[in-house]
Order: C-alpha cells, then sequence, then structure tokens
C-alpha cells in the first residue's frame, strides 16, 4: 500500500492567471532594516544560483555562496547553446503567457504542476527585460530589435539567444550582478569549496558543512535559510552532455537528511549530440536543437546501407520526423525525436561506423540560405562538429544520436521552491518543479532564472519573516561535521583495484542499456540488481589514492560517484513503478500501436516522490496533480 | 601513436615543481588531449599513485577552466582552440610533448597543473557589470541596440577568462581579458552610465592584482582561443585616458 501523503504543494488560492500576485500580495515580507539580520546559504552559482544570490543580496540580506568551480563562470551554465524562451510574443505569430504555459505543460506530457507552469510563463518576460538591462548582447534584427527563433516543440518564435552562446552570455549577466554584490559586501563567495552535508536542526535548515577543496579543510556554516542551486545529476550515466563535474552530492546529501527526492526517472536524453567514437570518451557533445530549425533528420530507406550519404538519392532517404509527424516535423520535442532515433537504429538503418547515429542534413538549407546565412546562425556549432569529428558539415550531413541531457527530476519542492525540510530551497535543474516528464527546449534557462531572480526572492522572504527565534542546536552541527569527516576517511582507506571511473562507467552502461531511452519490468529488474552489486563493489574494490589535505580530485571523484551509486537504485525503481508512458519515460509495455507514449492518467497522473528511511531504503509518496485549465490529452505532433 | 609526456608536478605552490616524464602508447589520433590525461591519471590511480592534477569541466571550449602551457603555447597548437578542444592528431607521432600550467605573478600554482585565477575574479567585482537590480529594468525593447554593436559587443563578451592572454605575454599583462569585459559594456547604451568609473576601477584592479603591462607585442590575441580583438585593447587604453581627463575636469570645476 502507497500512502497517499499531503505533500503541500502550498499552491495559492485563486484563477491560475493570478495566483502568483495573489502570492506576493499576501506574503510575508522582511522589513529592510531587518534582513542584514539574516544568513542565508547560495550552494551553487550557476545561473539559479547566481541570479539568486544577486537578487538576495541586492535586498539586502546577508548571503554566502558556495561553489565547487573556481569562479562562478565556470558552472556548468555556461555551455547552454540554443537560448531562452520568453513570450513576448515580438513576432507576432500568436504567442502569448498562456500559449507557452500550455506548450510547457504538454511538453511535459501533463506531469508537471499547473500552477508552477503558468508562473514560469509569466515571468519569462521579466526575465528578457532583466538580462537585456545587464547588457546580455542578444541577437538583434537591423533595426535592433531583438530577434526570436523557433525551438523544438513550439510552433511560435518565442527564443532569444546570443549566437550559440546562449548560456554564456546569460550566465555573464548574473555573474556580474553577482560580483557587484560581492563588492558592495553582500554576497560572500567560497570558491572551491564543496557542500558535503546539510545541517538540519529543531527540524528546520540551518546551514551545511562544506569542504575546501584546496585545503581539505572541513568547516561548517550557519544561515537561517539554505538555497540549494547544484544543477542535474545527469552525469549518473557516466556519458552525458554535462560538464565533467556536475554532480548530484549537494542534492542526495539533503535528501538523506529529509528532503524528498521527485521523479529520478524523468531524464532526458537529447535527440541531436555527436555519437560516441570509442571507449576512450569522457563526455559527449550537444549539437544545439536550434539546428533542427534548418537541418533535416533522415536515414536510408535501405538497412545497412553501406553508400556515402550523398550517393544515396532523394527517393532512397527516409525523413522520418516530417514523414510520421507532418506538424512539427524535425521540430518535435526531444523525447519523440530521440525515441524517433532509436527505432530507426535498432531496426537497422543507422549511419556511420557504429551504425548509432542519424543524418542531419543541411543540404536544403545551404541552398536557400547560402553559407553565410548559415555560418551566421551556427558557424561555431558547425565548427565545433568539425573539430571533433573532422567532418565538414557544410559538405557532408551531420551524423547525430541521442544522449543523457537533462534531468527532470530532483528534489521535490512546494510552489514556494522549498523542499521537504523547512527552510531548505531547491533552485534550478537541482529541483524538479517546472518540466514534468519532458523539458522543452530554451526552458531550463528560462526556469533558472526565474527562480533565482523572482520567484526565491519572494518565497524565502516570506519563509524568513514567519521564523520563529529557533535556537540551533550547535550538536547537530558537531555530528554532521563528525559524519562528514567519518566519511571522506571512509572514502581515503578504499585501496582496492578500480578506479572510480572504472566503476561510474560500469554505472553509466547499466543505466543506459536498461533505463535509458527505452526501459521495461525485465530490464529494470536487471538493472536494479546490478547496480546494488556495483554499490557493493565500489565500497570493496574502488581506489582513491592519495590524502584529504590538498586537492584531491580522485577524493572528490569518489564522493560523487559514491551518491550517484545510490541514487541510481532509486532512479531505477522510480521507472519500475511507474506502469506508464510519459514524456521521457518509455516503458516497453506501455506504448500506443504506432510507438507513441501511452500515459495512464487514472493511475500515473502524480508526482513521485522518494524519502529515504535508512540507508538505501526509501519511502514512496505522492502528490496527485490536477489539470483545471487543460485537459490532459494523448500528444500528437502529427 | 606514441608520445613522450614532460608534465609539470609542484605538490604546492609553496613548493619546487619538476617534470616528470611519462610515455603513452597506442593513442588514437581521434583521442582528445585532456582525454590522453585522463589515461596518464587512471593508469597513476591503479597503481596507487597521485594522478596529475588538472583543471577542466566543459570540455567543449566555452567554461574556461582547462589551459596549460604545451610545448610553449597556451592551449598548445592550433588557432581558435582550448586545451579540451585539441585532438592528438594535431601532434606527431613520438612527439615530446611538455606540459606546464599557466605562469604568471598573478596566477600562483595550486598544484601540478592547476592555477588560481581568481585575480580575475577580483578586477570583474571591481566593476565588471552594469547596476541594476532585479525587477527594475525597463521593457526589453525600449532601447534598440544596432545589430552592428550588438555584434561587436558579443564578440568581445565571448571571453571565457582561460588566462592564456596573460600565460602568453612577457609582461603577464591582463589587458585582452579586462579590455574585452570593458568594449562589452561600452558598445551597448545600457552600458555607457558607468563607463568611466568601470574603466578606472577595472584598469587599478587589474594592476594592484600584479598583471603587467601591456607588452604591445599580440602574443595574447594569437593565443587567445575565443580570438579576442586586440582593438579591444586600444579602445580600453582610449577610454581609459578619456575617464581620467573627466575626471581632473570634474575635479576642477
Ligand atoms: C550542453 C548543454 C546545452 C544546454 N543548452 C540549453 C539551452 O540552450 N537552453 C536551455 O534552456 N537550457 C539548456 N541547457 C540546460 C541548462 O543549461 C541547465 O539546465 C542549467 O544551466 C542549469 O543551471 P543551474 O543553475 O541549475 O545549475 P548549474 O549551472 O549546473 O550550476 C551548478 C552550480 O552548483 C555548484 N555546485 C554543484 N555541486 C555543488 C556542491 N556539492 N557544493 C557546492 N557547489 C556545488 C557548481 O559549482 C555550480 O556553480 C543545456 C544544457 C547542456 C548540458
Ligand atoms: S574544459 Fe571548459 S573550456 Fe576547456
Amino acid at each position: 500500500m502507497i500512502d497517499i501523503h499531503p505533500l503541500k504543494s502550498s499552491i495559492p488560492e485563486g484563477p491560475l492567471a493570478e495566483k502568483w500576485d495573489n502570492y506576493k500580495f499576501s506574503a510575508r515580507l522582511v522589513n529592510p532594516s531587518n534582513r542584514k539580520k539574516f544568513e542565508i546559504i547560495v550552494v551553487g552559482a550557476g545561473l539559479a544560483g547566481a541570479s539568486a544570490s544577486a537578487s538576495l543580496g541586492e535586498l539586502g540580506y546577508n548571503v554566502k555562496t558556495f561553489f565547487i568551480h573556481d569562479s562562478p563562470r565556470r558552472a556548468h551554465s555556461i555551455a547552454a547553446q540554443g537560448g531562452i524562451n520568453a513570450a513576448k510574443n515580438y513576432a507576432n505569430d500568436g504567442d502569448s503567457v498562456y500559449r507557452l504555459f500550455y506548450d510547457t505543460i504538454k511538453g511535459g506530457d501533463f506531469r508537471a504542476r499547473e500552477a508552477n507552469v503558468y508562473r514560469l510563463a509569466q515571468i519569462s518576460n521579466q526575465i528578457i527585460d532583466h538580462c537585456v538591462a545587464q547588457g546580455v548582447p542578444f541577437a538583434r534584427e537591423y533595426g535592433g530589435l531583438l530577434a526570436n527563433r523557433s525551438f523544438g516543440g513550439a510552433q511560435v518564435s518565442r527564443t532569444f539567444y546570443a549566437r550559440g552562446q546562449t548560456g554564456q552570455q546569460l550566465l555573464l549577466g548574473a555573474y556580474g550582478s553577482l560580483m557587484k554584490q560581492v563588492d558592495q559586501g553582500k554576497v560572500t563567495l567560497y570558491p572551491y569549496t564543496e557542500m558535503l552535508d546539510l545541517i538540519v536542526s529543531e527540524g528546520h535548515a540551518r546551514g551545511i558543512v562544506a569542504r575546501d577543496l584546496v585545503t581539505g579543510e572541513v568547516t561548517i556554516h550557519t544561515a537561517h535559510a539554505v538555497l540549494v542551486a547544484s544543477g542535474g545529476y545527469g552525469n549518473v550515466f557516466y556519458l552525458s552532455t554535462n560538464a565533467m563535474n556536475s554532480n548530484v552530492t549537494a542534492a542526495w546529501r539533503c535528501h538523506k537528511r529529509g528532503a524528498y527526492f521527485a521523479n529520478p526517472s524523468f531524464v532526458q536524453i537529447h535527440p541531436t549530440c555527436i555519437p560516441q567514437s570509442g571507449e576512450h570518451q569522457s563526455k559527449l557533445t550537444l549539437m544545439s536543437e536550434s539546428l533542427r530549425n534548418d537541418g533535416r533528420v533522415w536515414v536510408p530507406l535501405k538497412k545497412e546501407d553501406s553508400r556515402l550519404p550523398q550517393d544515396i538519392p532523394e527517393e532512397e532517404r527516409d525523413y522520418y520526423l516530417e514523414r510520421i509527424y507532418p506538424a512539427f516535423g524535425n521540430l518535435v520535442p526531444r523525447d519523440v525525436a530521440s525515441r524517433q532515433a532509436k527505432f530507426q537504429v535498432d531496426q537497422g538503418r543507422g549511419v556511420g561506423v557504429s551504425g548509432e547515429a542519424v543524418y542531419l542534413d543541411f543540404t536544403q538549407a545551404l541552398r536557400n540560405q547560402g553559407i553565410k546565412g548559415i555560418r551566421e546562425k551556427y558557424g561555431n556549432l558547425f565548427s565545433m562538429y568539425e573539430r571533433i569529428t573532422g567532418e565538414n558539415p557544410y559538405k557532408t550531413p551531420m551524423r547525430i544520436f541521442p544522449a543523457v541531457h537533462y534531468t527532470m527530476g530532483g528534489l521535490w519542492v512546494d510552489y514556494d521552491l522549498q523542499s521537504t525540510v523547512p527552510g531548505l530551497f531547491v533552485l534550478g535543474e537541482a529541483n524538479f518543479s517546472d518540466h514534468g516528464a519532458n523539458r522543452l527546449g530554451a526552458s531550463a534557462l528560462m526556469q533558472g532564472l526565474a527562480d533565482g531572480y523572482f520567484i526565491a526572492p519572494a518565497t524565502v522572504g516570506n519563509y524568513l519573516a514567519g521564523l520563529k527565534e529557533e535556537s540551533l542546536n550547535l550538536e547537530d552541527c558537531e555530528r554532521a561535521k563528525r559524519e562528514t569527516e567519518d566519511r571522506l576517511t571512509k572514502l581515503l582507506n578504499l585501496k582496492g583495484s578500480q578506479s572510480v571511473d572504472q566503476i561510474h562507467r560500469k554505472l553509466g552502461r547499466i543505466l543506459w542499456d536498461f533505463s535509458g531511452m527505452i526501459r521495461s519490468e525485465n530490464s529494470l529488474k536487471k538493472a536494479l540488481e546490478q547496480v546494488r552489486s556495483l554499490r557493493q563493489e565500489f565500497w570493496n574494490e574502488a581506489v582513491v589514492p592519495g590524502q584529504n589535505d590538498y586537492k584531491n580530485q580522485e577524493l572528490e571523484k569518489a564522493g560523487r560517484v559514491a551518491d550517484f551509486l545510490e541514487l541510481g537504485e532509486i532512479l531505477i525503481r522510480d521507472a519500475l513503478i511507474r506502469e506508464e508512458s510519459c514524456g521521457c519515460h518509455f516503458r516497453e509495455e506501455y506504448q500506443t500501436q504506432d510507438n507513441e507514449a501511452l500515459r495512464n492518467d487514472e493511475n500515473f497522473s502524480h508526482v513521485t516522490a522518494w524519502e529515504w528511511s535508512e540507508e538505501n531504503k526509501w519511502r514512496e509518496w505522492r502528490e496527485p496533480l490536477s489539470f483545471l485549465k487543460v485537459k490532459p490529452s494523448q500528444r500528437s505532433y502529427k | 601513436m606514441n608520445f613522450k609526456l614532460k608534465i609539470w608536478r609542484q605538490k604546492a605552490s609553496e613548493q619546487n615543481g619538476k617534470f616528470q616524464t611519462f610515455r603513452v602508447q597506442n593513442i588514437s589520433p581521434d583521442t582528445s588531449f585532456l582525454e590522453v590525461l585522463d589515461l596518464v591519471n587512471e593508469e597513476l590511480v591503479l597503481d596507487k599513485k597521485e594522478p596529475v592534477a588538472f583543471e577542466h569541466d566543459c570540455r567543449e571550449g566555452i567554461c574556461g577552466s582547462c589551459g596549460v602551457m604545451i610545448n610553449g603555447e597556451p592551449h598548445g597548437p592550433g588557432k581558435g582552440v582550448t586545451t579540451c578542444q585539441l585532438y592528438m592528431r594535431e601532434f606527431k607521432n613520438n612527439q615530446e610533448i611538455y606540459i606546464e600550467p599557466f605562469r604568471a605573478k598573478a596566477f600562483s600554482v595550486i598544484r601540478d597543473l592547476i592555477v588560481d585565477r581568481s585575480a580575475f575574479d577580483r578586477v570583474q567585482q571591481s566593476g565588471g557589470y552594469i547596476s541594476v537590480n532585479t525587477g527594475s529594468a525597463p521593457s526589453a525593447n525600449a532601447l534598440p541596440v544596432s545589430r552592428e554593436n550588438a555584434g561587436r559587443a558579443f564578440s568581445a563578451a565571448t571571453c571565457i577568462g582561460c588566462g592564456a592572454c596573460v600565460a602568453s605575454c612577457k609582461n603577464a599583462s591582463a589587458s585582452l581579458f579586462v579590455s574585452a569585459r570593458l568594449a562589452h559594456f561600452s558598445l551597448l547604451p545600457q552600458g555607457k552610465a558607468e563607463q568611466d568609473k568601470r574603466v578606472l576601477k577595472m584598469v587599478a584592479q587589474m594592476d594592484r592584482e600584479g598583471f603587467g603591462a601591456c607588452s604591445h607585442t599580440g602574443s595574447c590575441f594569437a593565443a587567445c582561443p575565443k580570438e579576442i580583438s586586440l582593438e579591444n585593447i586600444a579602445r580600453m587604453n582610449r577610454s581609459w585616458t578619456k575617464a581620467v581627463l573627466r575626471k581632473r575636469q570634474g575635479s576642477n570645476s
């Protein structure tokens, strides 16, 4: 039996369009002169963490910002390429807040919370205003006004972009605002510092235990609220498009201190990545989805066709996305595009040496727009492709294949972005909030910045204003610190015969093969067994060289992989109990006749939130989802 | 392919370092440079020895974390690439490859190939932003920006803060880095209001951090993986002079 627990989503009263205003009106406020009495810890300085730190600093709070990189500007957000959505309707093509909301709910396959998503769409426009004011050099039209393009899963042009480097430009904007607050003395930065535990005292999040990655020193930091914005956990698959240091550790340690983990199996596999070329490969490279605006996806009609792409005549090619989805064509959402690529490959129509790829072809676009036009839009992506593969995409079609990219799952949060631990807020990719079972392109940047610039400053203030003078129990701090140190010692005592990377690669292989793009009860059960034994293997056979008291990158990795090995189990179990297909989660047993995801709204219209009860034992909770505005329908992009 | 790697090993900033030799064999030309370091490290780890510390994250040339001297060149051979975008096909079989940290007075060694580049953050902190508090921005299209200027601002803003410019310069000057930040803002109407203050503060901070004066050799441009233009330095010098003059006039009147 599963308990239907009142996971309180705290959605404000009123019609959907008025909820956020109602919230802000009824929220408690902290008097400006009192704000300096409050200390806030922010973990992470990517888009979500940097924007939150800057905004809270501007309001007058004392902010301490922790990150594992040497500088905020190195956060994984820097790598986002394609763009950021907003409902400005500058293109006059019928966009609106409602349409952005609707597209996001539908794109997420009706597994996200309506109220949160509506608020996100509302805030989207303010984000663009703010970023432009910060000097983010978005692409512009000849008249000097902002340019837009369309992106996967949308039929309108609502994506703002800075060539293929939108994340970089947005992060530099947030970083600038953050550094200004540092200069003003409102924010203190803790670079090269890793959060290794959450301090919970008297039921409230009251601080963190952190390790200085250069000196190894473990320290206690207390605060009145803790905001975690530590990014996604895609690297649990070892190979992904995420930066090498992206990890789940901060979120996972919160989980073990009482924060529920929601929908861990919702992992986005991005359709357009450069295929893996060999065993030595350390990460996968994304080719921005914006390429699907002009590139056409195809495979040879004939199986195992070994001809060069240019030798395959038009009539012997299958532009399968255009064929199956005439309305959206190459712009179908990511989950659909990825799965179709896998179907083609599984049927033996894959291309390239490994046969694990499909073509993304620009011939037609080059003919229509000229090399210059294409270079202007995608120049850096084309050269990136050429550098990695040695092939020139102006001459021959790109080869692409899906890769793990983004995690919709994450720590469970309510409308306030507060986790199940009072005083612990979770922002950006680290939370589960807005994307349901599949995220639309250009929506993560929007969400991270909405969380950091606009939502957290309001909701954290509301929390702090209601905070009763709590006594912080110092023993809770000391205990957390001791446990962290014990754990580090345990890791340093690992002197087996396998490197941490070797074990991480094995974990990735299990998850990709059995819990990746297509899952089944059988495959998942196999995966579960294997991950459990791999976890044993780690603790028996891994090797961690060196000591604690200097920059020891193997020790850092070991701690993160140990957490991934625990997360892996719950990811698989989450996929196992969700006996339906929705968005990215495709269970072989649940599909329509034309291989589309078959949802089961009657039994699975809910968020699954996992509570860590004891060492690797979880309890399952459910937050039912109700759709008052949008009626869930079978998603169709045909 | 086979290579002889001579890698700089240094335990901490206050200790002396030295080169250690590694031989790697049977490397596919499609292997990336950092993946070769991964292989070296994996062997060291399995031998229960200390792996080579090096910084890296995105491995696609955008985060600016990586960056080492390879045979005396920041980010190694090849134009417009970072260390992580370098592939072994760029080297000759059996080549000897020297790998060292970026060296500069303002960048101390943390361990092996990792250096402390926090000076860049402090320069940024001194004025590398447009002051706008969240919530106070006007509507985005209220202020048109010519496509050309937006494009030039963007090009300056593509700097990844890796430090190659500093490492390449005989004076260890950070002029290219600082001027790129300044140009990004000064080319945009939003950035005009704080222009003088910004250039004065950032240049002063740059000096305080121990970066040298511009050597006028253009080595920074040659080393820059993002090919940031030298024009930015000229623009910085002009606006600094103007700002100084205006400041004097202001205090005289
Ligand atoms: C290649 C690529 C391209 C993308 N392109 C787009 C796009 O075009 N549009 C879009 O909307 N989205 C895109 N995304 C997704 C988007 O970039 C991310 O979801 C988003 O940037 C995440 O931001 P964040 O602030 O939540 O986390 P991150 O940017 O990952 O930041 C995490 C921060 O947490 C810190 N940290 C982590 N762990 C700890 C710890 N234990 N202790 C202390 N600090 C810690 C890190 O140092 C870092 O500062 C892309 C993603 C990838 C991989
Ligand atoms: S690792 Fe990010 S630029 Fe090289």
